[in-house]
């Protein structure tokens, strides 16, 4: 059943599975310390981390298909976010429709390797393919909003997150210590700790706002103290799960803090421009998926074609 | 049993997978029987979205109350609207004055069933609430005791609604109010209700959708 799983990508789950045992340690004792306190979001927070972990772990650890299945339903989850959240259109349904309907074949395409494909996919045939299908409706009121807005949602949370999947299928051979599932878990971890590690710094030392007008709790001291962070960890970990030498390794920790950073932020423009904290309640403690898949729309892009431009 | 089956295998992945709730005070929802709750109506899939919303062991207390004239007007319909659905048909036009058109729902009520009423009559434009009508009202006289929980529904006239046969996943909000009684007058009830469901729609944010 493990043959897909190198023992390198086993140790890092463990090593996952340890972040999550001494976090949730941290939170009784902080609960047991403090009863005055107010712990709850930290608790759900964690709790909600344990099951998003456990899903992924399961999927990983079964096959690759369950690992592809499982980035397809994120994409779903998001995307349904996503034209939850935006002003849409009656006339729209059926257009609707069938950008969900991209969300398969997407899919389809990663788990039979069909990279030409799975590159123009979304951002040729279905950028083509919805404003027709808007126009044989008829309804020209609000035509670009609706197809803007549509297809920024496919490329956000389709296309970009497919590339994720997309590391599942490349050549095991060309990545001996990790192969597809230890650059996926790579870039997953990494991303995820870059948030934290970003909101960790801001907390402790930050001083200095760098995007007020989006996002006024973001700091540089924040901002920095995760690249620093981030980009060490990147090093440090990629003999074990990536192709990357050390110097490339460097650009992989760089391309991930700052994609996470943007990717945090253009979601948080696309909330402020709703006008909504979350963007869902789907993640007790986190929000919505969108809330937790915003840095990944980013990193999951940058950091695929940075590795599949210097190793595939 | 054959309605456990459909509620465990189509309706809540349906419901929970596919759709999605956004639940607010969840702890409101009523836990025995009787009680009537009562919501806005947009699609057919609000029956679907209240039955899974109360506790499991309860579903085959829940009746839901429709329109005879609809739901029986074929065999098929009418064998899946009463032996899947379990409905309390509801004659919408009252022929015959000397007939008690809630004898049903009174029944059911005394039994301790959950009842689930749609007071706008039928599921209207999308997303638009309707006027309530007032056949709740002669059924609360009769309980005065029974709870009844106002609940909002937003979401699903846009995953499905009238005329459309295509379901297009949406997220959907499901606000739960505080339950309230008879008042002992009609029209202070009437109020009551309705204001008890646009306060709850206020709660949320939605997007616009024309």
């Amino acid at each position: 059943m493990l043959s897909h799983i190198t023992p390198s990508v086993l140790a890092a789950l463990g090593g996952v599975l340890g972040i999550l045992v001494v976090a949730s340690l941290i939170a009784a004792l902080l609960k047991r310390l403090h009863p005055d306190k107010n712990y709850t979001e930290l608790i759900q927070r964690i709790r909600s981390w344990w099951i998003m972990i456990g899903i992924f772990s399961g999927a990983i650890l079964l096959s690759r298909t369950a690992s592809i299945l499982f980035f397809a339903f994120v994409s779903f989850l998001a995307l349904k976010e996503y034209v939850s959240l935006i002003p849409t259109r009656r006339a729209d349904r059926r257009v609707l429709f069938w950008a969900y309907a991209a969300i398969p074949f997407q899919y389809y395409w990663v788990h039979e390797q069909w990279y030409g494909m799975f590159i123009i996919f979304i951002p040729v045939y279905l950028f083509l393919l919805l404003p027709m299908r808007m126009v044989i409706i008829g309804e020209t009121k609000d035509f670009l909003r609706a197809a803007g807005t549509l297809h920024w949602g496919l490329m956000t949370m389709v296309f970009s997150l497919s590339h994720a999947a997309f590391f599942l299928v490349l050549d095991g051979a060309r990545n001996p210590a990790g192969g597809g599932a230890g650059l996926v878990l790579y870039l997953i971890f990494l991303t995820q700790f870059n948030d934290v590690a970003q909101y960790v710094w801001g907390k402790l030392t930050g001083r200095h706002k760098i995007i007020p007008k989006v996002s006024p709790n973001k700091t540089w001291e924040g901002f920095l103290g995760g690249v620093g962070t981030t980009t060490a960890l990147a090093m440090v970990l990629a003999p074990h799960l990536t192709p990357l030498t050390l110097v490339e390794s460097l650009g992989a920790g760089l391309l991930i803090a700052l994609g996470g950073f943007i990717g945090d932020v253009t979601i948080s423009a696309l909330k402020r421009d709703i006008g909504v904290k979350d963007s869902g309640s789907l993640l007790p403690g986190h929000g919505g998926i969108l809330d937790r898949i915003d840095s990944l729309t980013y990193t999951a892009p940058l950091l695929f074609h940075f590795v599949y431009y210097l190793h595939y | 049993m054959l309605q456990q089956f459909f509620f465990v295998l189509i309706v809540r992945p349906l419901v929970l997978i596919v759709i999605g709730l956004n639940i607010r005070h969840r702890e409101r929802i009523p836990l025995k029987g009787p009680a009537i709750v009562v919501s806005n109506h947009n699609s057919h899939l609000d029956t679907l979205v209240l039955m899974t919303l109360l506790p499991w062991p309860l579903l085959r207390h829940l009746r839901p109350v429709a329109a005879k004239d609809y739901f029986l007007r074929n065999r098929v319909l009418a064998w899946f609207a009463l032996n899947i659905m379990h409905i309390i048909p509801l004659e919408r036009e009252v022929i015959d004055r000397h007939q008690d058109p809630l004898a049903a729902c009174s029944g059911a009520l005394q039994s301790g069933d959950i009842l689930i009423l749609f007071p706008e009559g039928s599921r209207g434009d999308p997303e638009q609430m309707g006027t309530f009508k007032s056949g709740i009202a002669h059924l609360a006289k009769r309980h005065p005791d029974v709870p009844i929980t106002p609940i909002f529904l937003h979401g699903l006239g846009k995953a499905l609604p009238k005329g459309e046969a295509i379901l297009v996943p949406f997220f959907c909000d499901v606000f739960i109010g505080e339950p309230i009684r008879w008042s002992g007058d009609r029209s202070s009830f009437m109020t009551s209700l309705e204001q008890g469901i646009k306060t709850l729609a206020e709660e949320g944010y939605r997007p616009a959708w024309e």
